[in-house]
């Protein structure tokens, strides 16, 4: 058992993906010598070279073009982008190319293509580095969607991931970086199929990946000492989502709030929030309820940009709305 | 069913010449099978533009790759995909190159490392790029031709993928098929400099600009082209050309003049082939009509194979979305 | 010979017109020339033909437009016809049906619009100029009496019930559709039987929310979720009340459930409530009436919390009603004969017409008039607290059903055995404390109701008459109203047409 970070385990995954197989190797903006926007592979260029390292230009939709290419072609890249709002720039090569390319080619081809990006708020980046897009992705058929919530699975993710025949994207929430935690030494292999249960409860149930996981963990926390037991569940997959699982907890508690980052109209949230009321109807005990950002641009100023996300207050007011 | 010419043949000029009637006589068909709605979508056809294709995947070796654009059916066809399984795929049979679910954009074929039609302008030069990144990386002597029209130079993707392939030393041939129209807007009412070998030379890429119109130029520019991009680092070739049809189907053409399509339909790569030929004393009547036959026949049999094939079941839609079914995938 | 067919460009084109013909008859024609312009929705188009041949005849003249497929002109003897192309759509074969007449009008209106018949919509029914009590509409239904064709002896010229019956005498039924026989293929249903544990929508006020889940376990268990008030939010019936219902009492749905604090669920929420049977045998009669009487609490703490209340009371002569009573039952036998208080009954549910505003629900800030009056009747169960079930469509009863239902009523609340519909859906409650000697009632509404009516003992008093006291008979009637609904003056009309009514009891 090790503790480290969110960051350090990334890194560690990294480090022993390029140790492991020839074929994979990391490419992004600032990813060798800078070290990475966000120091994930940080010493990983003097480890592994400028081959297995790669600096790019500033050419998101190129090199995520050249990751699709290469992965055609046998090879395992691990594509790193540094901010989900950045990626709108290769959005063409991920939804029209990599996310296609097998359906349209009868089974041809398939791209095995990891991509890494930074996605949320909470670190005053404004408008243009703090949204929650990953719900877009998510969208999208060809596509597996991660957000490692945990220092876990930010360690254990990236291995299955290589692993997948075909592309799947990560979303690690840039207030999570700095997190420490405990690491085993030979942690058990996420499956990447599986919501997990963070926490149980029987009188409620919060869906929740990602950056907001601690927030629904406050959150719970604070119900407990009302007497309201809360279920506290981890998506980790956004797609495929493990809806059995949560319909499971549900089904149980009866009562089910789905906190998400993104922006409440077309989220995720509303994804699972539907899957809910389509697959447990007649167990809800009371509509289902949804904690998301404030419909804006994200603000600057801190007192604007904690007003705007989804926190633990929010949470708890809905969980009693709801009766529980 | 290459159509080679086989060693009775001799002159590998009459393959040329077969290969571009393949597709002349193929795409013909095409037309004529969508005006009777066997084939919908967009149909987007190379008539007049076959030497291009024809001389350039003439120059490749058989384990390089290929990308495309949604006006791929004559490099589909040259390159070694079969008339019978392209005609499929245009009907949307699962007999096709690509099952069916690509259509006529979007013709993929492992078998010759024909990684497929894209159909977003400068959506496949990326992909190239990262082709040549891998065989790089793996130290593999291949070389990926990647084909775009003139309207890709004002993406993007162009510019991105050009200086990557430069900057990194890649074994990409960048072929422009310029035919002077993105759709029906002019290259010069879109490009601030008209001459794009020039444009794609300030990314210190050597770049020939040649004549799209003769096969035997083309051939011989792309063989040079390959040698040196084999040996190390991307070529760019402009290949001048033209359409002689609109962009698709349902184009009234009014953006250009009937004089000018006139103007180069006097270029036509195969007559001019042709009469090469004949002055060399290659070819005469009773060796065009047997070529001609032979092409008709096949044009023909590809039909017949396609039309006779069979419909996807629909309760199939769902695979090849991913490699292991997805909960979401499908039909719901 | 060939056909030269309209080509299809596109998908989205089904149709072209030839504006331009570039051959005539006789005019050799090449695989690949073009022949024709044609305009589409798009734009104009020159369109070439596929064989050799010679044009013979140009079959749709310009300027007409035809689907794609139909033959435009024929071609004979075309070079390629005889090589016969393998498997090549033969042009004849696409040669689709015959074009439409070439100027044609406009086709018919589709389906879309349903034919709407000016006038049709409105009006239907009976006179719209006259209000008809819902007493009279349904006798005048049940006797297949038009109502438009009766002359009218009540106060304003309204249609009384003696005016439906007389005219039921005069003219054979039929005249006027009667109510719709029951569908022969289905079993027989009582008209107005309350349906048991039907989770189906009943005519009442504005349903009660509930939860999906509530609901799911009520069906299993056999409760009607509208039986019971909810504690969830916006006063959802949820999981909880439904679960403390069952444990309160037998399988017959009879209290409101309690909301429960959430710090002290009643039961392990996720114990699973079987269909069968919560365990009555277990749970005492001080139990039950001790979970009664906080149920009561409960619900009595939210009407006095949430529901602004105005009282009214008025002091009602019923001289005439008790000579009215008394004539009827001298012919009657002792079994058969009427009490007063069916009277009272009647007069309040009938007074409903006059003040819709009395009788409904009242939710989320929304006030909702009930078409109907099931009239909520407190009952007092000896073993403490009382229930309030309803009277269905009380204000079309007769006193005489009116009688028999509340006997009916009384007998089954205090055997424990009341129909689910019966504690949901009341829509006006009636107290009367009259027999207790009680002299008049301060009521509080049952929520989500908006009103409720309180009649003292009924006995003699000095009352003024001609300037002389003189001793009626009299009751104190009072009303508790709702003040978001109401106020004083419809509150006090309603009273007053209570009065109005019981100085004509034949009319009742």
């Amino acid at each position: 058992m090790t503790t480290t970070t969110y960051r350090e385990a990334m890194r560690r995954a990294l480090r022993e993906a390029l140790a492991g197989d020839e074929r994979v190797f990391l490419m992004g903006e600032d990813v060798g010598a800078y070290g990475g926007c966000y120091a994930v592979s940080l010493g990983l260029l003097e480890e592994f070279g400028p081959d297995r390292v790669r600096d790019t230009p500033l050419s998101e939709s190129a090199f995520v073009g050249a990751g699709i290419g290469a992965a055609l072609a046998g090879m395992r890249p691990v594509v790193e982008i540094m901010t989900v709002n950045f990626s709108l720039l290769a959005l063409d090569q991920i939804v029209n190319n990599a996310a296609a390319l097998r359906y349209m080619s009868g089974g041809q081809f398939h791209v095995p293509l990891v991509i890494r990006m930074t996605t949320g708020a909470g670190r005053q980046l404004a408008s243009q580095h703090s949204h929650s897009l990953e719900g877009w992705y998510a969208h999208v058929p060809g596509l597996r969607i991660l957000a490692p919530a945990t220092i876990g699975d930010a360690y254990g993710m990236l291995a299955p991931a290589l692993d997948d025949p075909d592309p799947v994207l990560i979303f690690e929430h840039g207030a999570l970086y700095g997190m420490k935690g405990d690491l085993p030494d030979d942690p058990d292999p996420v499956d990447l199929t599986s919501a997990a249960v963070r926490r149980t409860g029987d009188d409620l149930t919060i869906v929740t990946y990602g950056g907001t996981l601690g927030t629904a963990l406050d959150a719970a926390e604070r119900l407990a000492g009302e007497g309201i037991g809360a279920e506290v569940i981890d998506l980790r997959s956004l797609r495929p989502l493990d809806m059995p699982a949560v319909l499971a907890s549900v089904g149980r508690t009866h009562r089910a709030v789905v906190v998400d980052e993104g922006w409440r109209s077309g989220s995720l949230s509303a994804e699972v929030s539907a899957r809910i009321t389509e697959d447990a109807f007649y167990d809800l005990d009371a509509p289902v309820a949804r904690v998301c950002s404030a419909e804006v641009p994200m603000p600057y100023a801190k007192h604007l940009e904690d007003a705007v996300l989804p926190g633990a207050d929010d949470v708890v007011t809905a969980a009693r709305s709801l009766g529980a | 069913m290459t159509g080679g010419d086989g060693p009775a043949g001799g002159d590998h000029r009459l393959h040329l010449l077969r290969q571009m009637l393949r597709i002349r006589r193929f795409e013909e068909r095409t037309v004529e099978l969508y005006s009777a709605t066997a084939i919908r979508g967009f149909l987007h056809l190379d008539i007049g533009e076959e030497a291009c294709a024809v001389g350039v995947t003439g120059a490749l070796a058989p384990d390089d790759a290929v990308v495309a654009t949604y006006r791929e059916h004559g490099h589909a066809l040259a390159r070694g995909m079969t008339m019978r399984a392209v005609m499929a795929e245009l009907e949307g049979k699962v007999e096709g190159v690509s099952r069916g679910r690509g259509g006529s954009m979007h013709l993929f074929d492992a078998a010759t490392r024909f990684y497929g039609g894209y159909a977003i302008v400068g959506g496949g030069l990326p992909v190239a790029v990262g082709l040549a990144l891998a065989d790089k990386l793996q130290g593999l002597p291949r070389v990926t031709a990647c084909f775009f029209g003139d309207g890709a130079v004002a993406e993007g993707e162009f510019h991105e993928s050009m200086n990557l392939a430069a900057l990194w030393d890649l074994p990409v041939l960048f072929v422009c098929e310029n035919n002077l129209y993105a759709m029906g807007t002019a290259l010069a009412r879109a490009q601030s400099e008209p001459d794009l070998a020039v444009k794609a030379a300030a990314y210190r890429v050597p770049s020939w600009a040649v004549d799209g119109m003769d096969v035997l130029a083309v051939e011989e520019a792309a063989t040079r082209a390959v040698e040196a991009v084999r040996r190390g680092g991307p070529h760019f070739l402009e290949l001048r050309t033209y359409r002689f049809r609109a962009h698709s189907m349902y184009d009234p053409d009014r953006y250009r003049e009937k004089s000018e399509i006139e103007a180069w339909k006097e270029r036509d790569p195969i007559p001019a082939l042709e009469a090469v030929l004949v002055a060399d004393g290659a070819l005469d009547d009773d060796t065009l009509a047997r070529i001609e036959a032979e092409v008709a026949a096949e044009v023909d049999d590809a039909v017949a194979f396609a039309e006779a094939g069979t419909l996807e079941p629909v309760s199939d839609v769902g695979s090849h979305v991913t490699a292991t079914p997805q909960a979401d995938g499908g039909l719901p | 010979m060939g056909a030269f067919t309209m080509p299809s460009l596109g998908a989205d084109m089904d149709a072209g017109t030839v504006t331009r013909w570039l051959v005539a008859p006789g005019d050799a024609v090449h695989r690949g020339d073009v022949v024709a312009v044609v305009d589409t929705e798009k734009s104009e188009i020159e369109v070439e033909v596929f064989e050799d041949g010679v044009v013979e005849e140009l079959v749709v003249p310009e300027g007409v437009e035809v689907p794609v497929g139909t033959v435009l002109a024929t071609i004979a003897a075309g070079r390629r016809d005889e090589s016969g192309g393998g498997g090549t759509p033969a042009p004849e074969t696409a040669a689709v049906p015959a074009p439409p007449p070439p100027t044609s009008a406009p086709p018919p209106p589709g389906p879309g619009v349903p034919g709407v018949t000016a006038g049709a919509a409105i009006g239907a029914g009976e006179g719209a100029d006259r209000v008809h009590s819902p007493v009279v509409r349904r006798l005048a239904a049940d006797l297949g009496v038009d109502l438009g064709s009766v002359a009218g002896t009540g106060p304003g010229g309204t249609v009384t019930r003696s005016d439906v019956e007389a005219a039921a005498r005069l003219a054979p039924p039929a005249t006027s559709a009667p109510p719709a026989p029951p569908a022969p293929a289905s079993p027989p249903v009582p008209a107005r039987a309350p349906v048991p544990v039907a989770p189906a929508p009943h005519a009442g006020p504005a349903r009660a929310r509930s939860s999906p889940y509530a609901r799911r376990l009520a069906a299993g268990a056999g409760v009607h979720v509208g039986a019971l008030v909810g504690s969830g939010p916006g006063g959802a019936v949820v999981a909880e009340d439904v679960i403390a219902a069952l444990a309160s009492g037998g399988a017959a749905p009879q209290a409101p459930a309690s909301p429960a604090g959430p710090a002290a669920p009643p039961a392990g929420p996720a114990a699973p409530v079987a269909p069968a049977a919560p365990s009555t045998e277990s749970t005492s009669r001080e139990d039950r009436a001790a979970r009664l009487r906080r149920a009561i609490g409960n619900l009595m703490s939210r009407s006095k919390r949430e529901i602004p209340h105005y009282y009214l009371a008025t002091t009602v002569d019923l001289s005439s009603a008790r000579t009215w009573l008394d004539e009827v039952n001298a012919s009657r036998p002792v079994t058969d004969r009427l009490v007063m208080g069916t009277l009272l009954l009647a007069a309040a549910a009938r007074a409903v017409a006059a003040v819709p505003e009395v009788n409904g629900s009242y939710q989320d800030g929304v006030f909702t008039p009930s078409p109907s009056v099931h009239l909520g009747v407190a009952i007092s169960l000896r073993t403490g607290g009382v229930l309030a079930p309803a009277i269905h469509d009380a204000d079309t009863k007769s006193v005489d059903e009116l009688m028999a239902a509340l006997s009916d009523l009384v007998k089954r609340a205090r055997g424990g055995v009341l129909r689910g519909t019966e504690l949901a859906d009341a829509t006006l409650t009636v107290t009367n404390l009259g027999d207790l000697g009680v002299d008049e009632v301060q009521g509080v509404i049952f929520p989500p109701q908006v009103a409720l009516v309180g009649y003292g003992r009924v006995s003699e008093r000095p009352m003024v008459a001609g300037g002389q006291v003189v001793a009626r008979t009299a009751v104190t009637v009072t009303l508790a109203a709702d003040h978001r609904v109401s106020d004083g003056h419809r509150g006090g009309r309603y009273l007053a047409e209570i009065d109005r009514l019981l100085q004509r009891p034949e009319d009742l």
